[in-house]
C-alpha cells in the first residue's frame, strides 16, 4: 500500500470520499514511509501514531457519507503540523527545551478546522526553536535533512513541514511564516508553500514570536491542495482579533476561472532580480518561469520596491522587539520549564530561561529588549517601524502598475548543515527576498520551479499580491504549475523509499 | 555607537537571562554586527512617516464578555511545575 502516500491530497481525499480507500491503509501508509524515511530526515519531533490508527479505524467504521468531500473536505486525510501549534492533549514543543513536555488542553483554531474538516494528525514537525531561524538547525531536538540532499538544510522555520511533505510522509502539513518560514523551506524542499495576508488566517493557537508578523499556512504538494487547505483553514474568529473578519472564497473552485495568463501584469521588481548576489541555478529557472508565463499571455512590467534593502534590518529590529515581549510569558511558573534548584523568584526565572531557551532564542530576547529599552526605542524600534510603513507603500505603488509581483524566494539553492550557524547575520540575509512581505501583511506563494541545473537542488519562485489576494496567487501559480515539468521524487531518500 | 560587555550584561539581566562573562563577549561582538547592519536604516529621511505597528486594516470589535467555562482547574494546572492542587507554587518572594 506504499504507493498511496505518492498521492496529490487532492486526489487521496476524493479515492477516501468515494469509499475506494480505508483510512487505516491510508494512514498506514504514511506511517510505513515514516517508519523508513525518519532515521535520515528527522522531520518530526513527536508522531501520533496509536491516535492516528484508532482515529481511522474509527472512520473507517462508520464509512464515507455521499456528502463527505463536501462537508468534510479533508475526510481520512493524513497531515501534520509544525509544532507550533497547539494540539490538545498532544504535546506542543516549539522545538525548544523550555517546551519539551508542555501538552496544552487546548487545539489551535485552525487545528479545530482540520478536525472539523476530517483530517487526521499524524504527528508534530521539527523547527528552529520559537520559529527563529531559517534552516530548522536552532531546534533543540536535532536538525531535520533535506530530502533532496542529506547534508542540505531543509530551510526553516518550517523545515520539518516542508521535508515531511517533499518525502511524502504526510499528504500536506501547516507552517508558520514570520519572515518567510512557510515559502523558505518550500523552496529549498520543492514544495509549494503559502503565506496567506495578515488577518486571513486565525494565530489562536500559534504560539507567539512576532504577532504583528507571524502567519499560518498550507504547504503542499501542488497548487491545488494548498487552495484545499486555506479554504479549510482561513476564515474570521472571534478568539483572535487580528483575524479580518473577510468571506473566504472558494479557492479550489476559483482554479478553473484562469487557463492561462492572458492580460495579467506581473511586476518584475529590480530589486529582486538583480545578479549580485543571486545564484545562477536560482536567475536561470526564475527567468525560465517568468518566460513561460509571457508564453502563456502575461506582460511582465518593471516595478521599483526600493525599500527592499532596509527590510532585513526593520524586520530583525520589529521581530526581536515582539518577541522579547512575547517570550516573557516563560518564567517557569504556569508551564514549561523549571530549574528546581533556584533560592528565590528572580533567580528561578532567570536560571529556567537561561537553561530553557536556546541561543538564537536568548540572542532575540535580548536583541528585543535592548530595541525597546529606555534610550533607544526611537533610534531603533520607531525607525523601523517607520520603515515598514515606506515598504508597506511601496507594495501599494507597485501593486497599482501590476497585478502580481514574482522574483525568487531565495537567492541560492538548500545551503549546507553547518554552513552559517556560526555568523547569525548572514543567516538572516538569507530571508532577503522573503522578510518584506511580512512586514507589509501581504500574501505570498512559493511555487517550486523546477532543480538548479548545477546543485539539482529545487528552486522556488515567489509570487506576491495584495492583500487578501490568494485566490489570484493560487491561480496563476496553477497555470504556471500546470505548463512546468513536476519533480521528480527527491534525490536524498530515493534509495531509501519503501 | 557601540554595545558594550557590560551593557549586554544589563540587557540581559533586564530579560531575566543570566549570561556567563564569556557568553557576553561573544553577544556584544554579534549584537555590534547586527546593530551596525541596523543602522542602515539611518541613511533613510523618515520624519513625517507614520509608524506601522501593525498590518490590520479593520477595525477591532469587541466581543461581549460572557463567561464561560472553558477549562477545569485541573487542566490549566496541569503543565505546572509545581502546584498544590489550587494554585501555582513558585519559590518564596518575601522573607
Amino acid at each position: 500500500m506504499s504507493e498511496l502516500c505518492f498521492h496529490t491530497m487532492a486526489e487521496i481525499r476524493r479515492r477516501l470520499a468515494d469509499g475506494e480507500l480505508r483510512v487505516e491503509d491510508v494512514v498506514r501508509s504514511c506511517l510505513d514511509r515514516m517508519d523508513a524515511l525518519e532515521p535520515s530526515i528527522h522531520a518530526f519531533i513527536t508522531r501520533s501514531d496509536e491516535q492516528a490508527l484508532s482515529q481511522a479505524r474509527e472512520m473507517d467504521r462508520v464509512g464515507p457519507k455521499p456528502d463527505t468531500l463536501a462537508t468534510k473536505p479533508l475526510w481520512g486525510v493524513p497531515l501534520a503540523l509544525k509544532d507550533v501549534l497547539t494540539t490538545r492533549g498532544m504535546r506542543t514543543t516549539c522545538g525548544s527545551r523550555m517546551l519539551a513536555d508542555f501538552t496544552p488542553c487546548f487545539d489551535a483554531e485552525v487545528v479545530t478546522r482540520l478536525r472539523e474538516a476530517g483530517a487526521v494528525i499524524l504527528g508534530k514537525l521539527n523547527m528552529d526553536e520559537f520559529a527563529m531561524g531559517s534552516s530548522t538547525e536552532n531546534s533543540a531536538f536535532h536538525p531535520t535533512a533535506n530530502p533532496w540532499k542529506l547534508d542540505a538544510v531543509p530551510g526553516g522555520s518550517s523545515g520539518g513541514s516542508a521535508a515531511a511533505v517533499a518525502a511524502r510522509m504526510g499528504f500536506a502539513a501547516l507552517g508558520t511564516d514570520t519572515g518567510g518560514s512557510i515559502r523558505q523551506p518550500a523552496a529549498f524542499c520543492g514544495v509549494v508553500g503559502l503565506k496567506p495576508s495578515y488577518g486571513r488566517v486565525s494565530r489562536y493557537g500559534l504560539v507567539a514570536y512576532a504577532s504583528s508578523l507571524d502567519q499560518i499556512g498550507p504547504m503542499t504538494l501542488t497548487v491545488e491542495d494548498a487552495a484545499l487547505l486555506l479554504r479549510v483553514i482561513a476564515g474570521h474568529d472571534p478568539k483572535d482579533s487580528t483575524c479580518a473578519d473577510r468571506p473566504v472564497p472558494d479557492y479550489p473552485a476559483l482554479l478553473a476561472d484562469r487557463t492561462d495568463l492572458s492580460g495579467l501584469r506581473i511586476g518584475m521588481p529590480e530589486e529582486f532580480w538583480g545578479e549580485d548576489g543571486l545564484e545562477p541555478d536560482v536567475a536561470q529557472r526564475c527567468k525560465q518561469a517568468m518566460t513561460l508565463a509571457e508564453e502563456l499571455g502575461a506582460t511582465c512590467v518593471p516595478v521599483a520596491l526600493p525599500h527592499t534593502s532596509y527590510a532585513v534590518a526593520a524586520y530583525y529590529i520589529v521581530a526581536s522587539a515582539e518577541a522579547s515581549s512575547n517570550l516573557a510569558r516563560f518564567d517557569g511558573v504556569r508551564y514549561g520549564y523549571r530549574d528546581k534548584d533556584a533560592r528565590d523568584l528572580i533567580e528561578m526565572y532567570r536560571n529556567s530561561r537561561s537553561k530553557g531557551f536556546g541561543e538564537e532564542v536568548q540572542r532575540r530576547i535580548m536583541l528585543g529588549t535592548y530595541v525597546l529599552s529606555s534610550g533607544y526605542y526611537d533610534a531603533y524600534y520607531k525607525k523601523a517601524a517607520q520603515t515598514r510603513r515606506l515598504i508597506q507603500q511601496d507594495f501599494l505603488e507597485a501593486f497599482e502598475h501590476c497585478d502580481v509581483i514574482c522574483g525568487p524566494v531565495t537567492p541560492t539553492t538548500a545551503f549546507g548543515m553547518g554552513e552559517k550557524t556560526a555568523d547569525p547575520l548572514q543567516m538572516y540575509l538569507t530571508d532577503i527576498f522573503t522578510i518584506s512581505l511580512n512586514l507589509a501583511g501581504l500574501p505570498g506563494l512559493s511555487l517550486p520551479v523546477g532543480l538548479g541545473e548545477r546543485s539539482g537542488l529545487p528552486v522556488g519562485l515567489q509570487i506576491l499580491g495584495p492583500a487578501f489576494r490568494e485566490d489570484l496567487l493560487l491561480q496563476v501559480g496553477h497555470v504556471l504549475e500546470s505548463r512546468l515539468p513536476r519533480l521528480p521524487l527527491p534525490a536524498g531518500i530515493a534509495q531509501q523509499a519503501p | 555607537m557601540s554595545i558594550s560587555v557590560d551593557e549586554v550584561a544589563k540587557v540581559a539581566g533586564l530579560a531575566r537571562l543570566n549570561l556567563e562573562p564569556e557568553k557576553a563577549e561573544q553577544f556584544a561582538v554579534q549584537f555590534n554586527d547586527i546593530l551596525d547592519y541596523m543602522r542602515k536604516l539611518n541613511e533613510l529621511d523618515t520624519s513625517g512617516v507614520e509608524p506601522l505597528y501593525s498590518p490590520v486594516t479593520h477595525e477591532t470589535v469587541f466581543r461581549d464578555d460572557n463567561v464561560r467555562m472553558e477549562y477545569s482547574r485541573e487542566e490549566l494546572l496541569g503543565n505546572a511545575p509545581e502546584t498544590d492542587g489550587s494554585y501555582f507554587i513558585v519559590p518564596r518572594i518575601v522573607g
